[in-house]
Formats: C-alpha cells, structure tokens, sequence
C-alpha cells in the first residue's frame, strides 16, 4: 500500500540530528533532490547517475570510516537494481551504515511507472532475508520518529523502507560536477591533502 | 628455470601501492591471490554478488580514504558497464584486475563472446587496458596499472591474458 508520509519531512526528520560525523550518500534523482533540499552539505555525496550502487557505496564509506555514521538515502527503484548489495552489506555488518529507502512504489524521476514494491515485493523483508539485522517499514510519524533515533543511535547495519506518497516537488541540483562533489568530500573528511592526486588517504 | 609466481608477485605490488581494500566475484585465476589477500589482516577483502558492485564498493572506499582493487573474470566486465560511468563522472580512480577467458585455447564456447568483447568494452567506458601476456610481465603491468590509477584519477584494468593462467578444456 503506497504510503501517506511526505518525503521532504521524512529526509528533513533523518537529517535533522545529523552532526560533522555524518556522511550522507544520496541516490540518484529525488533522493539527491530531497536531501540537498535539506541543505547542500560538503559531507554528502549525491548521486546523479550510478543507479543502483548507492547502498554499496555506503558500505565502502562505512567500510574505511568505522567512526563515522553513514547513512544511505535512495529510492525503491534504485534500491531494486543492486538488491545484491544488501547480501554483501549484511555479510560485511558494518555498525555504523544505516540505509533508509524512501519507498514510493514509483520510478519517480521517469513518469512514475510502478516499481515491484508496487506489487508483491517487500524490500524490508528482502533486506532481513539478506542477513540485515534491524530492518523495519515505516509508514506513521511515530515509526518514522523510531527509526530517526535509531540511525542515529543504534549499531547497523540497518535497513528501514519508508513508504512516501508520490509527489511532483522542485528539485533542488546537488553539484552535478563528480569530480567537485568527490574532492570536496574528501577534503572535508581527509583534509586538503585528499584532493592531490597520489594522496595516500 | 623456476616458474615466476605471479600471483604472489601481484599480491606485493598491490601492498607496496598501499592497496587495503580488495574485492572480487571469484574467478580460478584469481584464486591464489584472493587466498594471499584473505591471509593478511590489515586488508580487506569483499566477496560481491556481482562485479558492479566492486566498483561501487571501491568508489565509497576512495572516498573514505583508501585504495583499493577488483579482481574479476572476463564475464564479469559486461556487468559493471554502467558502474564504470561513476569513477569516470566523479574522476575517481579505479584498478581493476581481469583473468582473461574465451581467449587462448578456450574449450568452453560460452566464454568467447564476453572474453572477446572485455577490452572493448572497457575502452568503451574510458578505461585505460593493459594486458599481461607472460608470467615475468604481470607484476609491472599491475604496478603501471596502479601508479596510472591513483596518481592521475583515472580507471585502469590490466588483462591477465587466459595464456598466462592455462586453457581450460571442457
Ligand atoms: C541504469 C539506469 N537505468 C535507468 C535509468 C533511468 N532512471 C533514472 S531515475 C530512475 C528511477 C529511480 O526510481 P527510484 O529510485 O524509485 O526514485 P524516485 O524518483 O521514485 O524517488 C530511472 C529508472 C538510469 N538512470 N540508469
């Protein structure tokens, strides 16, 4: 059943207690869109293509910044493309990568064709089939206000499938520049250095 | 005349190039040097479902600060063909090592048509090929491929030509 939460206060809410030691990865279109809505921020890397690779991303970052909280924020569709990568994040069990889906049962950014989760499929389910320990669907404010404290609070990995409804919302342009976007991450968490080519991270 | 271990020679040039994560969809060629990888502690070996995942896994890893390699067999080329577009979009560096089948003396015919068309279509996607025909080239091949890599941002494979690791009858 396609969800009542709008997804702008849902990523507003997730992003709200972020601090310096939160690294975001966005997928690509409105989640891109909906977490620079909530403002651009150096220590976000946001997706402008790549479909499907947002969660493994995060297990790369989650991977080589164990002191660092990642948190994953992409859409059904792209979650649907690299569902393997919820086998490998579950087999690596980083504690500190959190991947929330905002799930509007849509490929938004295309025309709003029906995804699998439209249909019979239940991407949290799928993800606590992989090995995920905490995996919730989130679908009121209250279940919304759990999973807020426990991306931010608890040891992942986690998954939450958050059912949004669809909407025609502005998009905000995160840098559309890979390469800017690349260096000035990593020059906000590795220092000026990291912008060097042969810099040894 | 001793046998050159290039698998073992491989596995210096990748420590020596501060090399810490290593991911793979396993391939018998790549078998002994996964096996050297998993023995060392302070590196990090992930085993994918699929190989685009490898380059999404090593995008976040250089992000976070550290090298990192794939290693692949020719059928998996084909499947990281859209990932590629990410390292080469965000200019990120990417080593890639590929155990060549459908090549020399292949018995399984199902190989050639990805074995074929692997250096095509890597070129395709902008990433520079280097291949390693024999045993006393591959360690040089892997540390060009490397120093290219991570000093200039740029995405690199190197082929270990299917002479190097043996026809495989069927
Ligand atoms: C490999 C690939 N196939 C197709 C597309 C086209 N495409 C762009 S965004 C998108 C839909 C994304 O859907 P979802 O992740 O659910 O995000 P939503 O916009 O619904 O929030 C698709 C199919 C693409 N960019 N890449």
């Amino acid at each position: 059943m396609a969800g009542q939460l709008h997804r702008r206060d849902v990523v507003a809410a997730l992003l709200a207690p972020r601090t310096p030691d939160t690294l975001v990865i966005a997928g690509l279109g409105s989640s891109a869109w909906d977490v620079t809505a909530s403002g651009d921020s150096d220590r976000n890397f946001c997706l402008v293509g790549g479909m499907g690779l947002t969660a493994i991303i995060g297990l790369g970052l989650a991977r080589t910044q164990p002191n660092k909280n990642v948190l994953v924020i992409t859409g059904d569709g792209d979650m649907l493309m690299g569902m393997g990568s919820l086998a490998t994040v579950a087999n690596v069990a980083p504690r500190n990568l959190s991947i929330c889906v905002l799930d509007n049962e849509l490929f938004g950014e295309t025309g709003g064709q029906p995804t699998h989760t439209a249909g019979v499929t239940d991407l949290a389910a799928i993800a606590k089939g992989a090995g995920i320990p905490l995996t919730s669907t989130v679908r009121t404010e209250g279940e919304l206000k759990t999973i807020v404290g426990s991306v931010h609070n608890e040891a992942g990995p986690q998954f939450h499938a958050i059912k949004i409804m669809h909407e025609e919302l502005d998009s905000p342009k995160p840098p559309l520049d890979g390469g800017y976007t690349k260096d000035r991450f990593r020059i906000a968490l590795l220092g000026e250095a990291a912008a060097v080519g042969g810099f040894r991270g | 005349m001793t046998k050159t271990d290039w698998p073992a020679q491989i596995f210096d040039v990748l420590r020596a190039q501060g090399i810490t994560q290593v991911c793979h969809v396993p391939d018998a060629g790549h078998d002994r040097l996964i096996t050297l990888c998993n023995a060392q502690n302070d590196m990090a070996v992930t085993t994918l479902t699929t190989e685009e995942e490898g380059v999404g896994l090593l995008a976040g890893a250089w992000l976070g600060g550290e090298r990192g390699a794939l290693l692949m067999q020719s059928s998996g080329v084909g499947n990281t063909i859209n990932a590629l577009a990410l390292p080469a979009a965000c200019q990120m560096p990417l080593l890639t090592i590929v155990s060549m089948r459908g090549e020399w003396g292949e018995g399984n015919p199902w190989q050639y048509p990805a074995g074929q068309g692997a250096p095509k279509a890597l070129e395709a996607m902008g990433v520079a090929v280097f291949r390693a025909n024999n045993a006393e080239d591959v360690a040089e091949t892997v540390e060009a491929a490397s120093k290219i890599a991570f000093s200039s941002n740029k995405q690199t494979a190197v082929l270990l030509s299917q002479r190097l690791i043996g026809a495989k009858s069927f």
